[in-house]
């Protein structure tokens, strides 16, 4: 290949077809992988677009029944009904393997396990609204934390696979090609090399007969 | 163990702390960026999912984008009060044009 001096010689060529060998494997191996990883790639981005839909829903629900809430309620009575959490969250987080990417799965436990704890204040100055927002939120954040999931596995494979992408093309566009120029450089250099060296050879033996026997 | 935070807007933020999610009301983009640097580094990782509100991300998109190859945190983005501005689809779309090259959702 310009650029690069190859020497044409058998050892280089045998050297050239093992490198051309295990590209080939290389690239099929990382073909694929690549196919593997988009068709993975796909499922997550349709429950992404799922998911983040009815996130998108649930939070503006939420937000529109907080809202109502507030009107009813005076914004210090609010704040005060809201301040001190009785729920708290914890989230536990392992890693999962796909095709060799590790994307995170969270799991998460409240300290309490009562559905009805959510509320953090008593039931006689707040309004019934504000029950129902924090309700909503409630079931709207299960689906935020599997969006959460979701949304990065989505991201990390992304990643994944545009750089696969890149080594495929890599190896397919420019490794093989050059490989295999160079494979058929030296064979033609070889052949030509030998082709010479007959030529030369039935040379020196005309001419060696003409001295032994004095043909003219 | 791991926490979650949420930053957005204080009317947007309050509803998640009775759920028991650590918030951090912001008033603008930069105090946004500000909470989001502060969490991110001096927490070590305490954080594992931080949601932030989507009129916020735009200004500090280059923040955000630090965190989408390392497995941890999510940043992930939610709508404010305000109604959905798209920027979540668009993390989606950008997603998926980046793996596979072009748009092919349609959308």
């Amino acid at each position: 290949m310009a650029g690069t001096t190859i020497i044409p010689t058998r050892m280089v060529l045998n050297q050239l077809k093992g490198r051309l060998r295990t590209a080939r494997r290389g690239h099929k191996l990382l073909k694929d992988k690549r196919d593997e990883l988009m068709r993975q790639f796909m499922d997550v981005v349709r429950r992404n677009k799922v998911l983040r839909e009815r996130v998108e829903d649930g939070l503006t629900e939420a937000f529109a029944s907080l809202q109502v809430a507030s009107s009813i309620m005076s914004p210090e009575m609010l704040e005060q009904a809201l301040l001190y959490p009785r729920q708290s969250v914890e989230l536990g987080m392992k890693f999962k393997n796909i095709m060799s990417v590790n994307v995170p799965v969270y799991s998460f436990t409240t300290k309490n396990n009562d559905p009805t704890e959510i509320y953090p204040y008593g039931f006689a100055q707040t309004s019934g609204e504000l029950d129902d927002a924090l309700e909503n939120m409630a079931k709207v954040f299960e689906d935020m934390l599997e969006l959460a999931e979701v949304e990065k596995t989505m991201q990390l494979l992304a990643e994944e696979i545009e750089k696969t992408r890149r080594r495929v093309n890599a190896l397919e566009y420019v490794m093989i090609p050059d490989l295999e120029s160079n494979i058929k450089y030296i064979t033609m250099k070889l052949e030509e090399n030998e082709n010479a060296t007959k030529v030369r050879l039935l040379k020196v033996k005309e001419m060696v007969l003409q001295q032994a026997h004095n043909y003219k | 163990m791991l926490k979650i935070a949420v930053i957005g807007g204080r009317d947007t933020v309050m509803g998640f702390k009775a759920l028991g999610l650590d918030t951090f009301p912001a008033s603008d983009s930069a105090e946004a960026g500000k909470i989001l640097r502060r969490l991110t580094r001096e927490s070590e990782e305490e954080y594992a999912i931080i949601y932030l509100e989507e009129t916020f991300a735009a200004q500090i998109q280059g923040e955000i984008e630090r965190f989408k190859d390392s497995p941890s945190p999510a940043i992930i983005l939610i709508p404010g009060r305000e109604g959905s501005t798209g920027m979540g689809r668009q993390a989606l779309r950008a997603a998926v044009e980046r793996a596979v090259g072009t748009n092919i959702l349609g959308d």
